[in-house]
Formats: C-alpha cells, sequence, structure tokens
C-alpha cells in the first residue's frame, strides 16, 4: 500500500488487516503537508478529526463489519454539507458556514467505511471552469503549476491527480466534473440525472446539477458509484430505477457495442493536439471490436447558450437563500433597513462571475425577456434531448474529446466570460440531456499534457460507460501515467 | 443583434436581485452582459414552434410521500448559524421590517 494505490487496493488492505484506516489516513495527510501548499487543492484539513474518523473505521473492522470502502479517504468538494465541518462553497458568503448535517452522499460514504479527507477547492458556488473563482485563491494543476486544473471542481481532480487522495467527490451543472478529470489526467463520472441524491448539495441549477466520483481508475469509479447511488427520500429527483451491478461490468469488453462519433460537432473549435489523441482512441477501441458509426447532434452548436440561460436563471433563484438572514454572512446597513441589508450583503458576498451570472439568469426571466430567453432556451433544451434520443437508439454511447484544448494557463480566460464558457462546449449536452458522462484519459499532448475522452450513454446506462472507460484504461497508448515531479515539492 | 445594456437596466437588474454594485462594477457589467446576450441571442435562429420547452426531465411522475411527522433539526441546531438571534436563541433577528 502507498500513496498510488486504487481505493479497491487500499479497501481490501484495510479489510485484510494489512494496514489500518489510521495508517492509510496518516500516509494522505503527510501528502497534503507537503504538496497542498504549492497546489491548492484542498479548502480545508483537520487532521485530528480524520483520524479520529479513522480510528472509528478500524473499530468497525474489528468488530467484523464488511466495509465496501474500509478506510479509504476521500477528498470531498467543498460545494457538499459535511456536519460539523466548515462548507463554503468557495465563497466569502459562507465563509463561516457549519452545516448541521451531513449530505446523502456523505452518510453514504461514511457508513460504507471511508473518511471524510478534507474539503477541496472548486469556482464559487460551482460556477467556472478553471477553479480561479474562488474566494480563496486558484487550485494549480499537477501537470503544469502555472495551468488551471479546470473547474469546477479542480481541486478534487488536482488531489487525485497528485495522490493527495485516492478517490473524491465533486458536482458537475455544466461539466464540472468531467472536463477537470480531463485536464487532470483522471477519470470523473457524471451519473444520469436521478441517479444519486443530491440532498446536501449546495444547489447552483436544479435541473442540472449532479454528484459523481472523480478517481484513478475506471474500477474505483464503479465501486464509488455503487456506494452513492440510488433513491432517497430526501431529494424528490432521485430516481427508483433499480441500480445496476457497475462493478460486475467492467469486464464485459467493447466487442459488439456500436459508438457514435459526431463528426460534424467536432470540427469547431477542437485543437488538433486533442484530435489526434481522439482519434487514437477511436481506433482503439475499433481494434478492440466496437463499431464506430458516424452520428449527427444537429443542434449541438446551441447547446452553450441554451446551457448559460437556463443554469443562470435557476441560479438566480436557487442563490435568493444567500440574504444575511439564516446563516451565512450578513453586512450590517448603516441605516438599519432591511433591502439595504440584503442589497450590501449580496453585493459583498458574492464573487465576481456569481454577480455575473445572477444578473444573466435575472434578466432572462424578467418581464418582457422571459419568452425570447428563458422560455425559448426550454424549447431548444428540448431539441437538443431529441437529438441525443435518436442518436442513442442507434449506438450505445456517443464518443467526444472531453475538452476541446488541454489545460490553460492561469489568468487566460478568467477576464473573458465568453472564452471560459467555451470550455464547457462538449461536455454541456449530456448535462441539458439528463444523460451519464464519463471522461477517462486517452494520451498526452505533445506537450505533455492529459487529454480525455468523453463517453455519454443512455438514461441509468452508467454500466456500458464503465465497461468502455476500462477498455481505453488497459490501452497501453491511452494511459497517460502519472504528473511530472517537476515543478512540485519532493515529498519525504 | 439586440441593443447594448444601459447602466438603468443594469441598475433595473441589479435592483430586481437585490445585489448592490459599484459604478464601476455596473459599466462593467453592462459591457459583459451586452456581449453574453447577443451570443446568447443566436437560440432565435432555431424553430421551435410545436416543441414544448422542458420543464422537467424524470421520466417518472413525481411521487408525494406520506405526510408523517419524523425527527428533524432540533431549534439551537437549526439556528446555530444564523447571523442574529434572540436572546434566549429562539428566533433569528432581523432589522426592522415596518417602521
Amino acid at each position: 500500500m502507498d500513496a498510488r494505490s486504487t481505493a479497491l487496493d487500499i479497501r481490501d488492505a484495510v479489510t485484510r488487516g494489512d494496514v489500518s484506516a489510521v495508517e492509510v489516513c496518516d500516509l494522505f495527510l503527510s501528502r497534503i503537508a507537503a504538496l497542498d501548499p504549492t497546489l491548492h487543492a484542498f479548502r480545508a484539513v483537520d487532521a485530528d478529526l480524520v483520524r479520529r474518523e479513522a480510528t472509528l473505521v478500524d473499530r468497525r473492522r474489528a468488530d467484523g463489519s464488511a466495509l465496501p470502502l474500509a478506510g479509504v479517504p476521500v477528498a470531498i468538494k467543498d460545494t457538499l454539507c459535511t456536519q460539523g465541518l466548515t462548507t463554503t462553497a468557495a465563497s466569502r458568503m459562507l465563509d463561516r458556514f457549519v452545516p448541521p448535517y451531513d449530505a446523502t452522499v456523505v452518510t453514504r460514504l461514511r457508513a460504507a467505511g471511508a473518511v471524510v479527507l478534507g474539503k477541496t477547492n472548486c469556482d464559487e458556488f460551482a460556477m467556472g471552469s478553471s477553479t480561479e473563482n474562488s474566494a480563496f485563491g486558484p487550485t494549480r494543476n499537477p501537470w503544469a503549476p502555472d495551468r488551471t486544473p479546470g473547474g469546477s471542481s479542480g481541486g478534487s481532480a488536482a488531489a487525485v491527480a497528485a495522490h493527495l487522495a485516492p478517490v473524491a467527490l465533486g458536482s458537475d451543472t455544466g461539466g464540472s466534473i468531467r472536463q477537470p478529470a480531463a485536464l487532470c489526467g483522471i477519470v470523473g463520472l457524471r451519473p444520469t440525472y436521478g441517479r444519486v441524491s443530491r440532498y446536501g448539495l449546495i444547489a447552483f441549477a436544479s435541473s442540472l446539477d449532479q454528484i459523481g466520483p472523480m478517481t484513478g481508475t475506471v474500477a474505483d469509479a464503479a465501486l464509488m458509484l455503487s456506494v452513492i447511488a440510488g433513491a432517497d427520500r430526501a431529494d424528490a429527483t432521485s430516481s427508483a430505477a433499480p441500480l445496476a451491478d457497475y462493478q460486475g461490468a467492467l469486464g464485459r469488453g467493447v466487442h459488439g457495442l456500436r459508438i457514435g462519433v459526431p463528426a460534424r460537432a467536432l470540427a469547431p473549435g477542437v485543437s488538433s493536439d486533442v484530435r489526434t489523441r481522439f482519434d487514437a482512441a477511436i481506433a482503439a477501441l475499433t481494434s478492440n471490436g466496437a463499431a464506430i458509426i458516424e452520428i449527427d447532434l444537429p443542434h449541438a452548436r446551441y447547446a452553450i447558450p441554451v446551457y448559460y440561460l437556463i443554469a443562470t436563471a435557476e441560479a438566480s433563484a436557487n442563490l435568493a437563500r444567500y440574504d444575511g438572514v439564516r446563516f451565512g454572512l450578513r453586512v450590517e446597513p448603516e441605516d438599519g433597513s432591511l433591502d439595504v441589508m440584503y442589497r450590501r450583503t449580496r453585493g459583498v458576498g458574492f464573487g465576481r462571475e456569481v454577480i455575473r451570472r445572477i444578473m444573466l439568469g435575472t434578466y432572462a426571466l424578467s418581464a418582457g425577456y422571459y419568452e425570447a430567453y428563458y422560455e425559448k432556451a426550454q424549447r431548444v433544451r428540448t431539441l437538443i434531448r431529441r437529438d441525443y434520443e435518436a442518436a442513442l437508439a442507434d449506438v450505445d454511447a456517443i464518443a467526444t474529446p472531453t475538452t476541446p484544448t488541454a489545460a490553460f494557463a492561469l489568468g487566460e480566460k478568467v477576464n473573458d466570460p465568453l472564452a471560459m464558457y467555451m470550455a464547457d462546449v462538449l461536455t454541456v449536452g449530456a448535462s441539458l440531456a439528463g444523460l451519464p458522462a464519463i471522461s477517462v484519459p486517452c494520451g498526452l499532448t505533445d506537450g505533455s499534457l492529459p487529454v480525455g475522452l468523453q463517453l455519454t450513454g443512455r438514461a441509468f446506462d452508467e454500466a456500458t460507460l464503465l465497461a468502455i472507460g476500462r477498455v481505453c484504461e488497459s490501452e497501453a497508448g491511452l494511459a497517460v501515467g502519472e504528473p511530472p515531479a517537476a515543478g512540485l515539492p519532493r515529498v519525504p | 443583434m439586440p441593443a447594448p445594456l444601459t447602466r438603468l437596466e443594469v441598475a433595473r437588474i441589479a435592483a430586481l436581485a437585490r445585489i448592490e454594485l459599484s459604478e464601476t462594477d455596473a459599466a462593467r457589467l453592462a459591457r459583459e452582459l451586452t456581449d453574453i446576450l447577443a451570443f446568447a441571442g443566436q437560440i432565435a435562429d432555431v424553430d421551435t414552434r410545436d416543441v414544448p420547452p422542458t420543464t422537467r426531465l424524470q421520466a417518472d411522475e413525481p411521487v408525494l410521500r406520506a405526510d408523517e411527522p419524523a425527527p428533524s433539526l432540533a431549534p439551537d441546531e437549526a439556528l446555530a448559524n444564523a447571523p442574529e438571534t434572540d436572546a434566549a436563541g429562539r428566533f433569528v433577528k432581523v432589522p426592522r421590517v415596518l417602521g
């Protein structure tokens, strides 16, 4: 067992008694102490609390409990509530918010024997594609510390890529699990809308938000999904659809599967570096027995405008709760009026991108503009969903690159909102359609930066995506290996 | 191409959203929102006659659960994050609402 061990290996070693949960956690805590001052993947880690939790897991194991994640440390995105552990969504608005309860996914992880290692940095309220919108400073990409890890779940992605945690949870509204997974060379799975309970997730856009695993291997993604998925009476949007045997699906292979490639949707904006790696992945799937079918998603080019209108409209409603009354920041008004308190609290507490999105969403919902923007976007969303339904009636999954380019430099897009929004051009489609999608590594650019392959599947068919992902992972030409140690401090 | 957003419209939206903006921020937002809306406006080109809006994603109909009492947060837990409470810690305090 070392810091490069998978969650499955750690679980097995702890279950056999080869190593204790406390020893596992100490190993990762020492890596965090050495590397996180440079990477800033974590917003907060409480080492004493981690060891206390790990001690409890060791006791449960000694009592003979079979724990599917025995002693596995998990990094948790700071948009997920953790009882007694500050949860900020990387916003000044919540910088001292201590949730009185755990998110359902956190409850399920703890019940399975996992230990919450710490809370990871992200874009404020998950709004961004680079983690630069965090009120607490950006996270760096372990592959190239002058570049972003992507976002919004950039802290979780960087933590897993640098082996500060074996596995993590992220949340994905328009690509916030898949895009940082691609840019950091790890696996990121956005489950079907309704597959995983969102109780305790700080809401951004309720028709789009999903929680999912970010891991080093496809098998670990299957293991994590099997623990967190399933109906929850605390979330009325969670689905009662039966769970599949995600781990059993890993060995299925791709022989006989039909995989669609929307050639037209890829033409604009995908860099030649990324295109080359994507073509190599498609060739590898073909040689493993998959049939590649050219498909069309005719409305794909409208996905970004539709997404940014719908997501911001929903955000403007969801973020109305931050008013300085029941929790979070309050800025006292000098004239003592309630309305000035609201305005001042929100003007001070929200960062630049969050204000931009609340303003855009408020505009799109306001009288005179609702039909032209919000309702029109909902109608085009229906057409985008129909495109996917038609394509997936003929193919088992759709393959695209996850992102148009590899990791971009810190500062490159942060002052150009539209350029930043285009980083999500290949991921927002599955979000709008409510479909599951996974990003798996598919090699390195000439500049040694990871590239991701995205596979989108039918509703509730995560199993097929995991099976295809497992084949990609075992192809030598698609593996990305380890981030170079260059630029990072040496670990004792 | 829609007309650029005026400062007056930005002020109107900020008032609806209850956000206090500096003059500099309002001017910057007027430019940025104009650009974003011009980009988003391309959805006007799509023919959506007879296309219903997507209002929910679930295939199954919403299910109502039985209305049964169940344990929930104690008042002190629910108020632990409140910026201000009354002396007994039972109510959230806000600035005066009625003159």
